[in-house]
């Protein structure tokens, strides 16, 4: 099998539906006046005030992740593990529900306020606005770079913690010559990642950011493409949105440096830099920050699920049904996207591993990410102008839903996976090829026992991810369709915020439950040792 | 017990009817707060298929605006029969689609504020927007919307944008029509009462029940909801001495329908109780025509506007985009 035909499927999926579903409704507006569209000074303030939001969110959330994962690097204490998977939660919940939940916390008579009256502080306004924005993404992005940083620094050898303990190394220099250089693999790619979510991002930024002057070149989009229904226009700004983020995210990956790795003998050392005051308590600072930034959002949306409907939502079919579909939806999307991930990455490492070529495996896996920055009206508006001449688009909802998901899971599948997978290759293919291991040997006896968790983390994300998405078959129309997010959007466009709190209490809790089978399930209990 | 006699029922049915394996299907495109189970749709279509002998089929896309970018992608070859719940404002883009038919429904039964004689487009129900308050936190809200526009900055708002929600184009129109071209600087002063403009209704309304601010932008018919359903009377709404602006909701049928006669059938029922009594303590609007047992009495203490606002559908698809771009350059400064 050539080196590239496993990411070249992976990919071309990718193109098919990104491609297909722009070029479609290219071919369907009278007229594509691609530099007409571009000539307004209404789109260039949009698009300077997306980068700056964007920018200025992926900077913050990166600058307060090093620390976190720092402090879950070398701290172990009663809860980490709830911790770390509570963090995948945030980039699951549906923008409405973490709006009301950063809302519960931070709003006018949100708790922080609370706090603040009861300490004789009085209340202010501080949420809407550029704090609004900040508060959303960091809330939204930072745990995920946190996530990936920690993964990073855990792989860190046993015996580089060991030379660092006799060469007494403090906490400073540990941070600049051991973590810093692990951090780096890895964080061009997550930042990378998280800057395309922040540029995409809709109601955060409209509804947090205070007003109109907070607009993202997506509302632009939705505006040329519901209320004036101009196609042309909104396939040339979908474009610029595609071409702005291709452009800066290859920018950044320039920054990435390769990884290198010393055999390992597979004996774990302790740190030496879990003592000394300082470090204690900005540790301790670092994970009260992370508590309150992104558990109290999510403790806020827990607690409003408990009120008077409850109990008459818990009992009600629909919602179990609701359930139901979400998790086949969920399973479905996450199994394709591990795949689709793997593929991509048994492509990249050889690009970067036996090939010598890291500039163009970062490329590779970027590709996997654009669909990302497509906006989900263009993307169900092309995919529905694109196979309606073909097929049902009715009977198609469920398979495109899943495909859709999939797709829009993979590039967090190659983040959590990329690194795992080039560190197994680092350690075990020189001896793979050289003993001549292959192939389903391969996979089963050297890869499988050392990514087993990885890959189960990879894809308890991406299920977790599809779970909680709305699906671009709620633009299409439906009849059956029935998901968890839209029987949330049904109760409140019908008042019923209380019924929507409980479903949406209902969507988190099905996300950690989901969340930790995966893990258990299929990453074993304990971390196996190295081969 | 009752299962066994729908079973007979059936077989009865099956047996008499051998045509009804052929039998008719409506399909209806509308949108999903409509046809969710808290909406109207459910019990309309339970009772339609009481009497048309057919299967009443619900299309239900994203929004009110998403049902006619639905009709006018798929052209010629859309598989509705009937377009329900197109607002006003989008009214003269529907036309322009050219894929609507004349419904040729007798208009008598109408009982809207304002004369309607369109021959395409037949109404369902209407509504008014209002600025719903929190009676705990508001002792003496605006009576006027100029008293809300000169009130003091601590007075806190929340609005939908008129670039991605119909109540916000609402407030747009409803400015536009008390202030004319001096529109702009009461944009300019409402700006900095608003604590926020969000993408939706769901949004606003939402942030405004978790106490985000004292006021937000809704309908007249929002606090007939919290009496009705939760038996609240906290949340009322303002009314406004210069009148408020209307939002109608119509139906239409496609120009490409195979079963006219249904379609037909359709907007006449629209008309009658057995549609219209759903509107009230469903959908959470006034009815298209007056009802036989007559309005529920928490609606005799909603506000009645002395004056509905409404401007004509043409002249809204005129200037839409302008006065858009107007709002947007008077609240970014």
């Amino acid at each position: 099998m050539p080196w590239w035909l496993p990411a070249g499927i992976a990919l071309a999926l990718v193109a098919a539906v990104v491609g297909g579903a722009l070029t479609a409704l290219g071919l369907a507006a009278p007229g594509l006046d691609l530099a007409g569209n571009l000539g307004d000074a209404y789109l260039w303030r949009v698009v300077r005030f997306t980068l700056f939001q964007a920018t200025l969110s992926t900077l913050l959330s990166v600058a307060l992740a090093i620390p976190v994962a720092r402090a879950l690097a070398r701290r172990r204490f009663p809860g980490r593990g709830l911790l770390l998977r509570l963090f995948s939660l945030s980039l699951v919940i549906p923008t409405i529900v973490a709006i009301f939940g950063i809302a519960a916390v931070h709003g006018r008579t949100g708790w922080v306020n609370d706090l603040s009256e009861l300490l004789g502080l009085g209340r202010t306004h501080y949420l809407y606005g550029l704090t609004g924005i900040l508060i959303g993404h960091v809330f939204f992005n930072m745990p995920f770079i946190a996530r990936i940083l920690l993964q990073a620094v855990e792989a860190v050898p046993p015996e580089t913690w060991r030379v660092a303990s006799q060469y007494g190394l403090r906490s400073r220099d540990i941070f600049r010559l051991i973590e810093w250089p692990a951090m780096r693999t890895v964080l061009p790619g997550a930042a990378g990642l998280v800057f395309m979510l922040c540029f995409t991002s809709f109601a955060v930024v409209l509804t947090l950011g205070g007003g109109p002057k907070a607009t993202t070149l997506e509302v632009a989009v939705y505006q040329a493409l519901r209320f004036d229904f101009d196609l042309g226009r909104a396939v040339a700004l979908a474009l610029v949105q595609l071409g702005l983020c291709g452009a800066i995210v290859l920018a950044v990956l320039q920054l990435a440096v390769p990884g290198s790795m010393t055999l390992t003998e597979g004996r774990i050392y302790e740190r030496p830099d879990r003592g000394g005051r300082l470090g204690r308590s900005i540790d301790t600072l670092a994970i009260v920050v992370a508590l309150a930034l992104v558990v109290l959002p999510l403790a806020a949306v827990a607690v409003a699920g408990f009120n008077p409907k409850t109990f008459e939502v818990l009992i009600d079919p629909r919602l179990w049904r609701a359930v139901g579909q979400s998790l086949v939806i969920a399973l479905s999307a996450g199994v394709i996207a591990l795949l689709l991930g793997g593929a991509v990455l048994v492509s990249s490492r050889i690009l970067r591993h036996r090939l010598g070529r890291p500039g163009a495996a970062g490329r590779l896996e970027l590709c996997a990410s654009l669909i990302l920055v497509v906006p989900p009206f263009v993307l169900a508006t092309g995919l529905f102008v694109l196979l309606r001449p073909v097929a049902d688009v009715f009977a198609l909802g469920m398979p495109l839903v899943i495909l859709v998901n999939a797709l829009m899971a993979l590039p967090f599948v190659v983040r959590f996976l990329g690194g795992p997978m080039m560190e197994e290759a680092q350690r075990h293919d020189r001896l793979c090829q050289s003993l001549g291991i292959g192939g389903w040997n391969r996979l089963r006896l050297v890869e499988w026992p050392n990514l087993r968790r990885p890959a189960a983390l990879a894809l308890a994300v991406a299920a977790t991810l599809s779970l909680g998405d709305l699906g671009v078959v709620a633009l299409f129309g439906s009849q059956d369709f029935a998901t968890l997010p839209l029987l949330l959007y049904q109760a409140m466009g019908g008042f019923r915020m209380g019924e929507a709190a409980v479903v949406a209490a209902v969507l988190s809790l099905l996300c950690l439950a989901l969340f930790l089978t995966i893990e258990w399930g299929l990453g074993g209990l304990k971390r196996r040792a190295h081969v | 017990m009752r299962f066994s006699t729908l079973l007979f029922a059936a077989a009865v049915t099956a047996a008499a009817l051998p045509a009804h394996a052929a039998e008719k299907t409506l399909t209806v495109y509308t949108y999903d707060a409509f046809t969710s189970d808290w909406g109207p749709g459910p019990a309309i279509k339970e009772a339609f298929e009481a009497e048309c002998d057919c299967t009443l089929e619900f299309v239900a896309l994203d929004s009110s605006i998403g049902v006619l970018s639905r009709l006018r992608l798929e052209g010629e070859n859309n598989k509705a029969d009937i377009v329900l719940g197109l607002d006003l404002n989008i009214l003269a883009e529907a036309r322009d689609s050219g894929l609507l038919a004349p419904h040729g429904v007798a208009t008598d039964a109408l009982a809207l504020p304002v004369a309607w004689d369109d021959d395409t487009f037949l109404p369902f129900d209407y509504g008014y927007f209002a600025f719903v308050y929190d009676t705990e936190r508001l002792d003496s809200p605006p009576a006027s919307l100029k008293e809300l526009v000169e009130a003091p900055d601590d007075l806190k708002i929340i609005l939908e944008d008129p670039r991605t929600s119909t109540p916000g184009l609402g407030l747009l129109l409803w400015v536009r029509a008390v202030y004319g071209d001096e529109a702009p600087a009461a944009w300019a002063k409402l700006a900095r009462k608003t604590v926020t403009t969000t993408k939706g209704w769901s949004e606003a309304y939402g942030l405004f029940l978790e106490g985000e601010a004292p006021m937000v932008l809704s309908y007249t018919t929002s606090p007939a909801y919290h009496m009705i359903a939760e038996d609240v009377e906290r949340y009322q709404a303002a009314a406004f001495a210069e009148g408020h602006y209307m939002q109608v909701e119509v139906a239409a049928m496609t120009k490409s329908t195979d079963t006219p006669e249904l379609a037909r059938q359709f907007l006449q029922f629209m008309l009658s109780p057995g549609f219209q009594k759903n509107i009230p303590t469903a959908q959470w609007m006034y009815p298209a025509t007056d009802l036989p047992e007559g309005l529920p009495s928490a609606y005799d203490k909603l506000v009645d506007p002395a004056k509905p606002l409404l401007f004509a559908a043409e002249e809204v698809a005129a200037k839409r985009k302008a006065w858009v771009e107007e709002w947007l350059q008077a609240v970014s400064q």
